[in-house]
């Protein structure tokens, strides 16, 4: 389904910053990260908004089939990294970006790169809900229409599996013509992640998908998170960082701009290598 | 005094104040023009009395009370009527006295000390006439080729049956004249340029002219034919004539040709009167004016003015969109779209007949002389689409509203939220998908927010109307049963030019005044209707989309 341009790959640049982890292994379904799969690698990104710089030679690997969360005070950069793996900061008019992001080894920030088939590889859901003012089941059609579907069978399949997938068919599927601003936010919230599963991408983004939601929401969307990551490789932005102890399998910890420490998430909660994560993690500042 | 004043209730006090005397001046603007306007249609009776003259003579007085008010005696006394009393006022009556061609006058102002004992005599008739005025008089009896058939008692009934029969004839005199006999004309007329074209074009062989010469030749057979038909038609309607006596009891005879309509107001029911005021009114709505459009109805000014929004509607709407959305969602947001963006906004406050005169200059002259000489040419030197007509004035409006609809446009596009755009395009929409299937629709109420405010300012402008399209009486509808069937190049009538003309050109001014306040609550009507349909339309688009006010 996608095509993307192939900037000639660069096998020496996937040597990339390997971090430590001799530690002992506490959760037995994570393996080293060095041996695990890597779907996104991220190669000296240099963002700038204008003359402000956001990133700062953030160099990075994303393995795939797992959770990894970005964590970090506000302003330090974390939702602009995650806003580079599907280029949605391409519609700020004064970001500027450096480096470059290799999606199964093909550099996404090539001028030449149809965003619409990336996008669509790489979904994304946003901070706040924001299905369209259509029904239910147009807003999980959505993408499918985009491309082409019309088979009405076809639609009601994918409809009904994305539904499921989101653990939200069970609450909709008797009215599914309703407005999907008729929802909860907890719902809307699994319905957008419905809308972007529904196109089966490879990597979810998650842009603090709770923060608007009360704990009983909160607690059904990091469920399905954690479902989820048997299928897609998943990537979440949290201000909070129980939630991320919960739900991640790897944690990247930034500030300003640039990632301070990487790495298995028992380790970085428990084991925090540098002092400013340690300081950051058990609330010292931040 | 001071806490009440911090209290903010004097606030609410001068904004409640506001919200009142707004709503009181609409509320008495409808009121007024109500109630002169639709108090015109009540069949008023006629009052018989006599008036002293100046020089002494008592004179018979038949008439319609119209208004009164009152007047120093000294100013009668001045003007030379001999006043008795000593009273410091006195009042004075305007009567319509119909009968314009007896009279002379149609109103005249009669102090009432002057007047004789006042009068209903039930068996006055008003008479409606097509040409001359209403007249008013004691019907005496009904004639047919000059001898009578029915007198005195009889008279009333004898009338009203041959009056339908003249009213019958008249409709297909009228009928055959317009769509017979102008079907021909039509058809003349298209031979005439056809010829000339291919005069033109250097192409009129002789096969082709004795072709054309032909078809001539029959069309004016059948004219003739026609004209017959219409001279017996003419003969008949012209058989009947009643004889009334008027108010200086002279013998009046009237050719029931000319009666558009008779009754007796002074001997109507209730239910009579409601009956023929709601015939009054329909008649207004949908007849032709007539008598320089002081009588008669108003159809082709309420057809003209709708057709006009409607075209303006279909020409601002698309353009105004489509230019919103390329200042909004595509254009670089720098000084120069600032620029822009600011001089639409004057646009919108420069003067109206500055539109007119652009339109006039613009359109009428530059676009339809060029039309004309490309595609019209066999039609010249007289204009096609080179004087003023609709099309032109449609375009005027549409220029003339185009900053509302980009505004309004503008701000439905602002306020769709970022998120929404986003959520679409992280789906692997492209802009002008997301555009089209998200944004679009979610500005689609503020568009026609846009198209509600054009169509009122469209509605109620007159002053560019005058310079581009807009006559006094126009002698056909622009739409019509001959290819193209809508005839854009057509000059057309139009509510708010008819209250000028009819308020300030007519030469009769007391008979006008009503129908200036009818025609301005039908054309507020008109206005109210065709906003209230936007309105439900964006309704129905805010229901369906109303996810924007809580995202």
């Amino acid at each position: 389904m996608s095509a993307i341009p192939q900037p000639q790959p660069q096998p020496e640049a996937r040597a990339a910053v390997r971090f430590e982890t001799k530690m002992p292994v506490e959760r037995e379904e994570t393996t080293a990260l060095e041996d695990l799969q890597k779907v996104i690698n991220v190669r000296d990104l240099n963002l700038y908004y204008g003359k402000a710089q956001a990133l700062k030679n953030v160099t990075l690997d994303v393995p795939g089939g797992h959770v990894l969360a970005f964590i970090g005070p506000s302003g330090c950069g974390k939702s602009t990294l995650l806003r580079c793996f599907n280029r949605m900061n391409d519609l700020v008019d004064s970001c500027r970006i450096e480096g470059e992001i290799l999606l199964d080894g093909k550099n996404i920030m090539h001028h030449k790169v149809n965003v619409a088939h990336l996008r669509r590889r790489v979904g994304m859901v946003f901070q706040k809900p924001n299905p369209f003012p259509k029904s239910i089941y147009e807003n999980v059609a959505y993408g499918l229409r985009l491309l082409g579907v019309k088979n009405r069978a076809q639609l009601d399949a994918a409809v009904e599996k994305s539904l499921r997938g989101a653990a939200l068919w069970d609450e909709v599927k008797d009215r599914l013509d309703s407005s999907g601003l008729s929802l909860s936010g907890g719902q809307q919230q699994r319905l957008v992640i419905a809308r972007a599963i529904a196109l089966e991408p490879e990597v979810l983004l998650l842009d603090e998908p709770c923060s608007a939601l009360d704990p009983i929401a909160t607690a059904k969307v990091e469920d399905l998170i954690v479902e989820l990551k048997d299928k897609y490789t998943i990537v979440i932005v949290t201000h909070n960082m129980q939630q991320a102890a919960r739900v991640s399998d790897f944690t990247a910890y930034m500030y300003l701009g640039e990632l301070v420490e990487f790495g298995k998430t028992d380790d970085i909660f428990i084991r925090p290598k540098k002092k400013h994560t340690e300081d950051y993690i058990t609330g010292r500042f931040g | 005094m001071r806490d009440w004043i911090k209290s903010g209730s004097p606030w609410i006090w001068l904004t409640a104040g506001a919200v009142a005397v707004s709503l009181l001046a609409v509320a008495g603007v409808m009121a007024l023009t109500a109630l002169r306007g639709l108090g015109h249609f009540w069949p008023k009776p006629v009052v018989e009395t006599t008036f002293m003259e100046r020089d002494g003579k008592r004179s018979g007085l038949i008439g319609e009370l119209r208004d009164r008010e009152e007047v120093a005696v000294r100013r009668l006394r001045e003007s030379g009527f001999t006043i008795p009393g000593d009273a410091v006022f006195a009042e004075r009556v305007l009567v319509k006295m119909g009968n314009r061609d007896v009279t002379g006058a149609d109103f005249r102002w009669f102090p009432v000390p002057l007047l004789g004992e006042i009068k209903y005599p039930k068996d006055i008739i008003t008479l409606e006439r097509r040409e001359w005025g209403n007249f008013y008089g004691h019907l005496l009896a009904v004639k047919e080729e000059g001898k009578a058939v029915a007198e005195g008692e009889a008279a009333y009934p004898e009338l009203l049956v041959r009056f339908e029969r003249a009213n019958r004839l008249f409709t297909q005199i009228h009928e055959l004249e317009k769509y017979e006999i102008g079907r021909i004309n039509y058809a003349l007329e298209q031979a005439r340029l056809e010829s000339r074209a291919l005069d033109i074009r250097g192409q009129l062989t002789d096969a082709r002219k004795a072709g054309l010469e032909r078809r001539k030749a029959e069309l004016n057979g059948e004219f003739g034919k026609l004209q017959e038909r219409v001279a017996v038609l003419r003969k008949d309607i012209g058989r009947d004539t009643l004889l009334a006596r008027v108010q200086d009891g002279k013998e009046v005879e009237v050719k029931l040709a000319l009666v558009a309509d008779a009754y007796r107001p002074n001997d109507m029911s209730l239910a009579g009167k409601i009956g023929h005021y709601a015939r009054k009114l329909g008649e207004f709505i949908t007849e032709d004016p007539r008598e320089a459009n002081t009588e008669g109805g108003i159809f082709p000014a309420i057809f003209g003015t709708v057709m006009m929004v409607l075209l303006m509607a279909v020409m601002v709407t698309p353009l105004g969109i489509m230019a919103a959305i390329y200042m909004r969602e595509y254009a670089k947001q720098g000084p120069l779209i600032r620029i822009i963006r600011i001089s639409v906004n004057n646009l919108a406050g420069v003067p109206s007949i500055v539109y007119g005169v652009f339109g006039l200059g613009f359109f009428v002259y530059f676009l339809g002389g060029n039309i004309d000489q490309l595609f019209f040419p066999e039609a010249l030197p007289a204009p096609t689409f080179g004087s003023p007509g609709l099309l032109w004035a449609s375009l005027t409006l549409a220029i003339l509203t185009l900053p509302v609809v980009i505004v309004s446009t503008e701000e439905g596009l602002a306020r769709v939220p970022r998120s929404t755009r986003e959520g679409s395009l992280a789906l692997g929409a492209t802009k002008a998908e997301t555009l089209i299937k998200t944004v679009l629709p979610m500005a689609s109420p503020a568009m026609m927010t846009g198209l509600i405010l054009a169509i009122a300012r469209a509605a109620g402008e007159v002053a560019p109307l005058m310079l581009v399209g807009v006559v006094k009486l126009a002698p056909a509808l622009p739409m019509d049963g001959y290819f193209p069937y809508l005839h854009l190049e057509r000059k057309f009538m139009h509510l708010g030019f008819h209250i000028y003309d009819v308020g300030f050109q007519s030469p009769n001014v007391e008979a006008a005044r009503p129908l200036v306040y009818a025609t301005a609550l039908l054309l507020v009507i008109v206005i109210m209707m065709l906003n209230l349909a936007a309105i439900r339309l964006r309704n129905q688009l805010r229901e369906k989309y109303r996810g924007l006010e809580s995202v």
